[in-house]
């Protein structure tokens, strides 16, 4: 094994830069450091004016996305002799706009999130309820949407998907994957009013069923699945609405 | 508005994104509506460290469990220095947050009939802490935040730290802080102000915590004239991995992994905790409290039975016995985390550990409603000492104490706020100034020479030195004069990043200064307590001294910025002072 290993880490500083470029750092390869280890130490013993998100480095977080040798990977649990012998890219993560070198602007997806109303939805509204007791679920109603509910929102599958890259009204992976967690959860009432966010044009009708978002997924959360079951629905929904009366609500 | 020093004005504006602030913004956000109330984080919130937490949250639910026990555990976990009525309080309404958690879509691990399931925890005589898996924290955090969307009336400032809290005349108004993208400083004004910042583990090198966890809600309390209780108890957790420190769960042993010397042997039977037994014993041996587990294993290294690793000693989790099939059940996440952080697989192998900085038992002084001395300003959390763990916290307390406090705070700053009067003019020019020290001292400034990370790992160093898991007072007393040296350091640290635009060298510099004033604090209570008592264990002074010590230390800031201590009773409603016993 090397002593050291390559970054090439994309820099961009809108103060003073009309465009990202690349600059290299040399950071010592060993076989615990992951990419993010590299990135710190570049930041703590080379370059301080490099910037990145990062915060629990156990990949639970989800906030050091970023493309390593053009792949999105949570970088704090990618390892750099992975990448042996070099020299490694560093980017910030695709189809997001940069803020500043490795840090991408989420506004996007924050303003999706709430859309597909990623809560509890109950016919009795349970803001005024008081809960004595809980609402019963055994194991398999868990199992039922357990995977879903995994998603760390670390945006690796935005940076993958190419349909978002290509369409940015397209509301994304991991918010149909939401949306499909609280649909499939046996304490929620809401499925319906998820669909009519979600069948409309840019919902779920943008994804070309290209599976890049699960591939990539750290959490082996299925986004793609969940859009298609989406379809689905969505399409019984055309088709009950055109059989039976009042649209069969 | 937005080119003026006052960027916005709220009733309530809460600190942190985390467990307890987003529980006291819906808090908040359900019994008063009509209140504007605003969240304000450095992070996006479901990046918070709550979301870590992985072992459990407890709460009173199974048949043979009583609030009692919760409470005894809890006061003699506390080495009797937790306040009794706060125990009680929390104890009482632990079950029903955890509940609401659930009706708020919290994938709770569930008993085949649908109800919920509930696991054992160090220190806890019954089975009470529920769970979802070896996730808890992640799943409450998502949860918390997916819920707190619903209200649309809670306006949130992502990503923006705050610099400091506005006070005039003992009250608190708001603060000021800086957009992380815009790089734009202003205050936002409030009448109440409720700090839910988290820990501090950033200032020790070997920590469970993340890097945001800087103790910035202890540092702007301290600042602003609000003292900081119970600071000298700092909790070691026994088993984190070597070289991350990345926490591999209590649950591991609650489930009945045990912990094994280099010989194989299952140590902390010599350590009055205890027999072994081939499952796990409630409140013995592997699952006894967390001081006591930490401190049988510098025994072990001392006694020259420890494992040796590249990263120094280690003792061994064995949790291959349990099998395949329960480890993917109950905890798939600390299998996950020795894969690919150890490249070692727990089913077949032996996984490394050794004690690692975990959880701050002290912080911003408040009563059972989270309220500091300091009108309007509330603390809830780590960030807060209520006391509800004194000198020692029992796993699967924190997370219902972000919720239980959570809520107490946020109902009781919506009641200040409600009969708070306007935002007094003076505000703005204390801003102002703000604003001119930030983009002055820092920003603007001449090289000094120094560097941010060099400061910080000899804080850290200093740290690990003076207040680790056995102190002395001349060990402690050279680290504080360590920590003066650093404070005239930080004054010539060289801010090579003069850019507006996600300033991460700027954010290090400020979070730096938060840490070395609480370092500070740390080491002044410690040097006070001359006696052993939980997490603070001074090997020249070796037994716990109710007599002189039966007491919280309040640390204050002087005027001058020295720090001075003052005593506080605990307060003892049913459980006198008596031995903490353990397997036996």
């Amino acid at each position: 094994m090397a002593d050291s290993i390559r970054l090439q880490v994309s820099r961009y500083r809108p103060d003073t830069d009309a465009e990202p470029h690349w600059q290299e750092y040399d950071v010592p390869l060993r076989k615990e450091w992951t990419v993010l280890d590299g990135l710190n130490h570049v930041k703590n013993e080379i370059d301080p004016t490099l910037s990145f998100r990062w915060s629990c480095r156990m990949g639970i977080c989800g906030s050091c996305g970023m493309d390593v040798d053009g792949e999105p990977k949570l970088t704090c649990g990618t390892f750099l002799t992975d990448y042996e012998p070099g020299p490694v890219t560093v980017e910030p993560l695709a189809n997001f706009p940069v803020v500043r070198d490795l840090v991408v602007d989420l506004s996007d997806f924050m303003a999706k999130l709430p859309r597909v109303k990623p809560w509890i939805i109950r016919d009795d509204d349970h803001r005024t309820v008081e809960p004595d007791v809980e609402y019963l679920q055994t194991p398999e109603e868990l199992d039922a949407y357990k995977q879903f509910s995994m998603c760390i929102n670390c945006m690796l599958c935005y940076a993958a998907c190419p349909v978002y890259g290509l369409d940015p009204e397209f509301i994304g992976p991991a918010a149909i994957a939401l949306a499909e967690r609280y649909d499939l959860d046996s304490r929620d009432q809401g499925t319906r009013e998820r669909l009519d966010v979600l069948i409309e044009h840019e919902g779920v009708w943008g994804c070309t069923f290209v599976g890049e978002c699960t591939r990539v997924c750290p959490q082996h959360v299925d986004p793609a699945a969940a859009i298609q079951r989406y379809k689905l629905k969505a399409a019984m929904a055309t088709v009950k609405a055109f059989l039976l009366p009042r649209g069969g609500r | 508005m937005s080119d003026s020093v006052i960027r916005a004005a709220h009733d309530v504006l809460i600190v942190g994104g985390g467990g307890a602030g987003l529980r006291a913004a819906i808090a908040i956000a359900e019994t008063n509506p009509g209140l504007d109330v605003a969240v304000v984080s450095k992070v996006y919130p479901m990046r918070s460290h709550t979301v870590s937490a992985e072992g459990g949250a407890a709460g009173v639910i199974a048949d043979d469990d009583s609030l009692d026990e919760h409470c005894y555990d809890t006061v003699s976990g506390s080495d009797w220095l937790g306040d009794q009525n706060a125990i009680e309080a929390f104890v009482r309404e632990a079950p029903r947050e955890l509940l609401q958690l659930e009706h708020w879509g919290c994938p709770w691990s569930r008993q085949p009939d649908g109800r919920i399931a509930v696991r054992a925890f160090g220190g806890m005589k019954k089975k009470r802490t529920w769970f979802a898996a070896d996730k808890t924290g992640f799943h409450m955090l998502h949860a918390l935040f997916q819920t707190s969307l619903r209200y649309a009336e809670v306006t949130r400032y992502d990503e923006e730290f705050v610099t400091r809290l506005l006070v005039d005349d003992g009250r608190v108004h708001g603060a000021v802080a800086i957009g992380l993208m815009s790089g734009r400083i202003q205050a936002i004004t409030a009448k109440a102000v409720i700090l839910c910042t988290g820990g501090c583990g950033k200032v020790f090198p070997f920590t469970t915590n993340a890097n945001i966890n800087t103790g910035d809600g202890m540092a702007l309390a301290y600042r602003a004239g609000a003292p900081l209780e119970d600071m000298e108890f700092v909790q070691y957790h026994p088993t984190g991995l070597p070289f991350t420190g990345i926490l591999i769960t209590e649950a591991a042993r609650a489930e009945g992994g045990w912990l094994l010397n280099k010989d194989g042997y299952r140590y902390l039977q010599d350590y009055d905790l205890g027999t072994p037994t081939p499952t796990p014993e409630l409140r013995s041996m592997e699952l006894g409290p967390r001081d006591r587990l930490s401190q049988a294993f510098v025994h072990e290294v001392e006694k020259g039975r420890a494992a040796d690793s590249p990263y120094g000693p280690v003792v061994h989790l064995d949790l291959r016995h349990l099998g395949e099939a329960l480890i993917d059940a109950k905890l798939p996440f600390v299998r996950e985390l020795c894969l690919k952080y150890e490249r070692i697989d727990p089913v077949h192998e032996l996984v490394p550990v050794r004690p690692v900085v975990h959880y701050m038992m002290g912080g911003v002084s408040t009563d059972i409603d989270g309220a500091t001395p300091l009108g309007g300003l509330y603390a809830a959390g780590e960030t807060a000492c209520v006391s509800i763990n004194g000198a020692n916290r029992l796993g699967s307390n924190s997370l219902p104490e972000c919720l239980v406090f959570g809520a107490r705070a946020g109902r009781a700053a919506a009641e200040y706020a409600s009969a708070a009067g306007s935002t007094p003019s003076v505000v703005e020019a204390q801003a102002t100034d703000e604003v001119r020290r930030l983009e002055r001292d820092l920003l603007g400034k001449r090289p000094g020479g120094e560097s941010i990370a060099a400061v910080r790992e000899d804080m850290q160093a200093t740290m690990e030195e003076a207040a680790g898991i056995f102190r002395t007072g001349p060990a402690m007393a050279k680290g504080a004069d360590t920590l003066a040296e650093l404070q005239e350091r930080i004054g010539d640290v060289d801010l090579a990043d003069t850019s507006r635009s996600f300033n991460t060298e700027l954010l290090a510099a400020l979070e730096l200064a938060n840490m070395l004033d609480i370092s500070e604090c740390i080491l002044q209570a410690g040097m006070q307590r001359e006696e052993s008592r939980g997490a603070h264990q001074r090997t020249d002074f070796p037994a716990r001294d109710d007599e002189r010590f039966l007491t919280h230390l309040l640390v204050h800031r002087n005027p001058d910025g020295r720090s001075r201590i003052e005593h506080m009773p605990v307060t003892i409603t049913r459980w006198v002072p008596g031995e903490r016993v353990y397997g036996r």
